[in-house]
């Protein structure tokens, strides 16, 4: 594969971390934050926590959409899906994630709530087409790379003058969330000296956004790609600026980010979503200007709407501790039911679901690490 | 739900349609984000859809850098 | 006076369907086993119509084994429902280092299936049961109505015998031993994939499916004591060698880069956020050894159609975590853990 396995050889990664090793002063702490899921993801894949050394301590950022997604949203979309009329397209992270009344989108469809798993919102578009006496809703989670996805297939819904099809929203945005793990570190949050920023993400809004934290917090960001190579060479590049003193925004995904990211997606999006005034999340609280909803021109393809769907706030289990996870006050070991009561097999809360939360992560890769094994 | 991967072009089709061949696999994709997709062009999917064009230039580069990177460094004790 | 024939008008094989009579127990159903079922697996055994098959068997411990197929689509790239059925239950008796013998095959069929498409499954069960030296010596037939099934569904069981001397099992995995494979991995799970509908991809991956008996056999002659043989089927490698980890009580260790799985398999997984080391296999085997016969094992497994592309993928260790572990192309390790199911449905 093209463009993916130069990026997996094992030999320049360890010429990479080589000079990670290298370059890292003795006796000073490096704490990086990946933000992204899909960060967490690839670093535990490849192992690339065993190739770094000791003084580098990488955080678990919120940039995992399942992760954030507060259990009153799940809800929705459970009750939405037990509606006789409702086909409820989901993607297949959002399974097993544990809502209210010990129910999930996998029980709910095992009480015969028509369910179905898509891999994007094109497939969710096909079943309206094929099912023109049902009521498609797409529950739509992400970040910025799964918005403009949604976007299109919203005007395609126009386009085809489909009376079935709505999107239950839930996007979330990047830059807010990075702003509210900044702020929070006054009140108790985990101090950040650097970030590894979100490659896909940034293919749609740029590098752009993310001067304003450098500048305000004085931290370095570098926006990196997903493959190993990537993150080594990203997680160097943010050594350098640390050992400098530098707080900037650097490309290392240049190949497909550029400063100012998609146009034509960005309006693609302008066009069909604005801004919520306010959305809660896992673990950062209730954020303004943080998540997006259907414009009133789309109206007729908010589930929301649609149906009179009110939000509800639902905290999580007393055991979970996702929240203080996914902004990086605690380490999967620290939540007292990880590896225990929650488990990939019966998980407690969304971190352990998603393959990209950082207690799936770690139940995969630390948890080996811990028990110290030969 | 980050997975994104890098493809090329191998058919353009109407309406914001095309086919993308990774490493032998060939999927239909929607072009509707890209700005005037060509044959041959490798672009970013996600979830079904092309996000980005692959700048071949900088791929290299990346790649020349991070070679490099490499042989740079003196040889260390070893990774802690 | 001469006798009427007892189905005076012929299955319609071409445009015909299965219908409620055809699992009543009555005279329909006694013409589809005979004009389908005997007609095609073509027997000595169902040549005496009886409800049991009275079978002669050789010397050496009997070894037997059940499975259910409800694989869909029923055809995919590379095989079909019933080849499959016969290639599962042959390996399943194989993998206990037994001669698989007899099978049976009860099939579920729903109303309204068409009894061209069941020929064709019938036919491929029967190649396959052919070439792999195995005979379906009994069967049953039932019908439910239309939307209570999935057009089919097949029901095995299998005899066969293993010599004394011989004996692959699960518990028997040591550290020091070797892991081997005898071709690539994921075949299976993605050719599954690309058939389904709501898949969209055209790829030349071809589901392996396959009957491993004849490679065991060589295996077995060249080296009698193997300590556990396994197919991996639903879970993928990964899910298998956890398994036999657990039984056992050790520890794996697998060379991520030893681990042979074709380019597009890989390219494949990628697309669908998958794990190649999780999807399943129909024509692949993990032969657990000591390390002494490790080398001449490989050797043979090479030296058979089926395993020409077969690996050496890792080795048993010590470890009271029973954790299959991953060595990474980049030395650092990951844990190949024990998942709690297929993503997929209903590919086996």
């Amino acid at each position: 594969m093209k463009y993916v396995n130069e990026f997996r050889d094992g030999n320049i990664a360890r010429g990479l971390a080589a000079a990670v090793v290298a370059e890292t002063q003795p006796g000073r702490v490096y704490k990086i934050m990946e933000f992204c899921g899909g960060h967490t993801h690839s670093i535990c894949r490849y192992g690339l926590e065993d190739l770094l050394p000791g003084n580098v301590e990488l955080i678990h950022g919120p940039g995992c959409p399942v992760c954030v997604l507060p259990i009153g949203r799940l809800d929705q979309a459970i009750a939405l899906a037990r509606r006789p009329e409702v086909i409820l397209c989901a993607f297949g992270d959002m399974m097993r994630v544990p809502a209210s009344d010990r129910l999930s989108l996998m029980k709910a469809k095992a009480e015969g709530a028509d369910i179905r798993i898509v891999m994007g919102s094109a497939e969710a578009l096909r079943l309206a087409r094929e099912n023109p006496a049902r009521e498609v809703v797409f529950f739509a989670i992400g970040f910025e790379t799964t918005t403009p996805p949604t976007a299109v297939a919203v005007k395609q819904a126009v386009g085809l003058g489909l009376a079935n099809f709505s999107v239950l929203c839930n996007h979330v945005m990047t830059p807010p969330a990075i702003q509210a793990i900044l702020d929070a570190e006054d009140q108790g949050g985990v101090r950040i000296d650097g970030f590894v920023g979100p490659g896909h993400v940034s293919t749609i809004i740029g590098t752009a956004p993310y001067e304003p934290f450098a500048a305000k917090y004085r931290r370095p960001i570098v926006v990196s790609g997903f493959e190993p190579l990537d993150i080594l060479q990203s997680l160097l590049m943010l050594v350098r600026q640390m050992n400098d003193g530098r707080s900037e925004v650097e490309n290392q995904f240049s190949r497909a980010v550029s400063a100012q990211g998609n146009r034509k997606a960005q309006a693609i999006c302008e066009e069909v979503f604005e801004l919520r005034p306010s959305f809660e999340w896992r673990g950062l609280g209730t954020l303004p200007d943080s998540a997006l909803t259907l414009r009133e021109a789309y109206a007729a393809f908010d589930a929301e709407r649609r149906w009179q769907i009110a939000y509800a706030p639902v905290p999580d289990h007393k055991a979970c501790a996702c929240a203080d996870i996914v902004r990086g006050l605690k380490k999967p070991t620290d939540c007292k039911v990880f590896g225990t009561a929650c488990t990939p097999d019966s998980p407690v809360g969304s971190c352990m679901v998603s393959p990209e939360g950082a207690c799936a992560a770690y139940y995969l890769h630390g948890r080996f690490r811990d028990a110290k094994v030969g | 739900m980050c997975l994104a991967i890098p493809a090329r072009i191998v058919d353009i089709q109407e309406d914001d349609r095309g086919t993308v061949n990774l490493g032998g696999v060939r999927v239909p994709v929607s072009l509707a984000l890209i700005e005037e997709p060509r044959l041959g062009d490798y672009v970013i999917v996600h979830t079904g859809y092309a996000l980005s064009k692959l700048d071949p230039a900088e791929a290299e580069r990346t790649l020349a850098l991070m070679a490099e990177a490499g042989i740079t460094t003196a040889h260390p004790e070893g990774a802690a | 006076m001469s006798q009427r024939p007892l189905f005076p008008r012929k299955l319609d094989l071409e445009n015909g369907r299965v219908d409620m009579s055809h699992g009543a127990g009555g005279k329909t159903m006694a013409q589809l086993v005979e004009e389908l079922f005997v007609a095609s697996f073509d027997n000595p055994w169902l040549a005496r119509r009886n409800d049991q098959a009275s079978v002669e068997m050789p010397a050496g411990r009997l070894v037997m084994t059940t499975d259910s197929y409800v694989v869909s689509p029923l055809f995919f790239p590379g095989g079909d429902i019933g080849c499959m059925a016969v290639h599962g239950t042959v390996n399943d008796l194989a993998m206990a280092g037994a001669k698989p013998l007899y099978l049976t095959a009860g099939f579920i069929l729903e109303e309204g299936f068409p009894l061209k498409d069941l020929k064709r499954i019938v036919d491929s069960m029967a190649d396959a049961a052919r070439a792999a030296g195995v005979a379906i010596v009994t069967g049953d037939t039932k019908v439910v109505e239309r939307g209570k099934g999935d057009g089919v569904f097949i029901n095995t069981a299998g005899i066969g015998v293993a010599p004394a001397g011989v004996n692959p099992s699960g518990e028997r995995a040591r550290p020091g031993d070797v892991i081997l494979v005898n071709g690539p991995i994921g075949d299976h799970g993605v050719a599954i994939m690309a058939s389904r509908e709501n898949l969209s991809f055209e790829t030349s991956i071809r589901s392996d499916t396959a009957a491993l008996n004849t490679l065991v056999a060589a295996m077995v002659e060249a080296v009698p004591d193997i300590h556990a043989l396994r197919d991996p089927t639903r879970g993928g490698l990964a899910t298998t060698l956890n398994e036999i980890a657990h039984q056992s009580g050790v520890g794996m260790v697998l060379r991520e880069a030893d681990i042979p799985v074709r380019a597009e398999v890989v390219a494949a997984c990628e697309l669908l956020g998958l794990d190649p080391l999780y999807v399943a296999n129909e024509g692949k085997l993990l032969a657990i050894c000591a390390a002494e016969d490790a080398d001449h094992l490989l050797a043979v497994m090479r030296a058979h159609p089926l395993g020409s592309e077969a690996a050496r993928i890792g080795w048993i260790t010590t470890d009271p975590h029973h954790f299959v572990q991953l060595e990474t192309r980049f030395g650092g390790r990951r844990i190949a853990d024990w998942l709690t199911g297929e993503q997929l449905p209903r590919i086996c």
